[in-house]
């Protein structure tokens, strides 16, 4: 089997070639979305668990604790831990729910995330489905995620859950329209919502220095509108401790309560990714102008590490909003959404048509 | 072979569940039965590689219109609210406007010749796309776009004007 670091193209063609060999292609199809979902589900729940201990790490780190420590070597094992107790525990739904849509709201929110992991290119060729629309596909499935927390917040009969849903949201419904407008903003430097052709016109450049003034102020507004999104502080009123217990997965125990909890940590690895690959050139690595021999060292890491170096590089500064800014409050967060993104994006888009018109980016 | 397996799913999910909406009590269950109606109806386009109208689906309805409809149904409704069982006249009615509705349905789709589409088929891409949006030629949308925008402009204005607050002297009182 061909196995080339650089490119997966070749990986894939191969397993595809393999299957067809001994398979209809009906059995073809149908092994190649288990693969696929085998793939996700792997993904989301190791790399769930890795931001989970991350975040802990991070936490420590900006509090000047050391964090996890007593479970395996610097407490490596402490996440796995806590997931099996949460494995463990009893499923508890509270009387007078509704039965059907509480049990139905956790799936709702992973499988979501499973979707938009879908289109999320992380070296070439190692992408489960390149759409001509991929960036409107990612923002599409993204925005049904509001859903199941709005569901999980009214089935579960609990008023502090009812409240935590209604603000988490009116949140995350304004601050799609920054996402949504941020990104708009770079597909017109790019000329195209395909994914891999994204990537591919950032191989002379990252778009945040082609693109310079506007594809900077896009990053920002992505970045803080992401984190919004994401439900994450110092957006994350719709869960604050101490005036709703939890918001709206107050009810939620066990597994249940942890589909919320990692679908929560894969989403903040979805807009993470996002960011990437309008922003940092996915997982193109870094080159400058002309200067071939740095051009040719920066080509011998694998497109892979390059992809997740990025990705943690947009995590780490995520997590540090999160333990650095104080939270805001449900006035605030509108205030900043209404009165100061939308405006600045709007301006941004028309900046950004201007340049792309006067050919003044590089 | 592989797109009809697809089809044959996608349809049965719309099938159940469109049934399902209009048949729930709870109405919170019907928005969410709706739902599943929306994402399989976006599903069967992409499998007709129409990703572009896909993903419009996606966001407009299943991400727009069901989000609103389970806003206006939380600030609204109780948990334990159920719609009350329709009378027996009321069904029966119903149910004769539904037949006479699919038998109209059908009667149009099988006299109907479809014939493959004459015109060379055009890349749903960002550029062509954006073309077609504001281009007011032959095959332009910028007199229904200039119209639709005048009357989402509109119905903001209404409902701003309709959620403010009174002003300062009247509320005192």
């Amino acid at each position: 089997m061909a196995f080339d670091i650089y490119d997966f193209t070749s990986l894939t063609s191969s397993i595809h070639e393999g299957l067809a060999t001994f398979l209809p292609p009906v059995g073809v199809l149908v092994a190649e979305w288990l693969l696929v979902g085998i793939s996700v589900l792997l993904f989301v729940a190791v790399f769930g668990l890795i931001l989970v201990y991350l975040e802990r790490k991070v936490c420590a780190l900006f509090q000047q604790r050391l964090g996890p420590m007593r479970v395996g070597k610097w407490g490596l094992l402490q996440t796995v831990a806590d997931f099996i107790k949460l494995l463990m525990k009893e499923l508890i739904t509270p009387n007078k729910a509704d039965k059907f849509l509480y049990n139905l709201a956790p799936f709702i929110v992973i499988i979501v995330t499973f979707m938009a992991i879908a289109a999320i290119p992380f070296a070439k060729g190692l992408q489960a489905i390149d759409f001509d629309i991929g960036v409107l596909y990612v923002s599409a499935v993204a925005s049904l995620g509001v859903i199941g927390i709005l569901l999980a917040g009214w089935s579960s009969n609990n008023k502090y859950s009812l409240i935590g849903a209604m603000r988490s949201g009116a949140q995350i419904i304004s601050y799609e329209l920054s996402v949504g407008l941020s990104l708009i903003t770079m597909i017109i430097l790019a000329g195209s919502m395909q994914i891999s052709e994204i990537i591919q016109a950032q191989s002379t450049g990252w778009f945040i220095f082609t693109g310079h003034i506007p594809a900077i102020i896009a990053f920002i507004v992505f970045l803080i509108a992401g984190t919004a999104e994401t439900n994450r502080g110092p957006f994350d009123l719709a869960e604050a401790e101490s005036e709703l217990t939890a918001g709206f997965h107050t009810e939620y125990s066990g597994i249940k309560f942890a589909f919320f909890f990692l679908a929560e940590y894969v989403n903040l690895f979805i807009v993470s990714a996002m960011a990437t690959v309008l922003f940092l050139g996915g997982w193109m690595p870094f080159h400058v102008g002309s200067f071939e021999g740095f051009n040719a060292v920066m080509d011998f890491v694998p497109p892979i590490f390059w992809f997740f170096g990025k990705v943690m590089f947009v995590i780490f500064v995520i997590m540090w909003f999160k333990w650095t800014f104080p939270r805001l409050r449900i006035d605030q967060i509108l205030t900043l959404e209404w009165k100061y993104l939308l405006p600045i994006n709007l301006l941004n888009i028309l900046l950004m048509t201007l340049i792309v018109l006067m050919g003044w980016h590089f | 072979m592989n797109n009809e397996l697809m089809f044959f799913m996608l349809s049965a999910v719309i099938l159940v569940f469109s049934v399902l909406t209009v048949t729930t009590r709870k109405i919170l269950r019907a928005a969410v039965y709706l739902l599943f109606v929306l994402v399989a109806t976006a599903g069967l386009y992409f499998q007709l590689n129409y990703n572009f109208l896909a993903a419009v689906q996606l966001t407009v309805y299943a991400g727009g219109i069901v989000v609103l409809i389970i806003f206006s149904i939380l600030l609204t409704s109780h948990i334990s609210e159920r719609a009350p069982i329709a009378s027996a006249a009321r069904a029966a009615l119903a149910a004769l406007v539904t037949v006479a509705g699919a038998i109209l349905t059908l009667i149009t789709v099988m006299q109907f010749t479809f014939r493959p589409a004459g015109i060379p088929p055009i890349s749903p891409n960002v550029k062509n796309v954006g073309r077609a949006l504001v281009s007011y030629g032959t095959d332009g949308y910028a007199l229904p776009f200039e119209a639709i925008s005048i009357l989402l402009l509109a119905a903001m204005i209404g409902a701003i004007v309709v959620a403010r607050k009174e002003s300062n002297n009247q509320s005192t009182k």
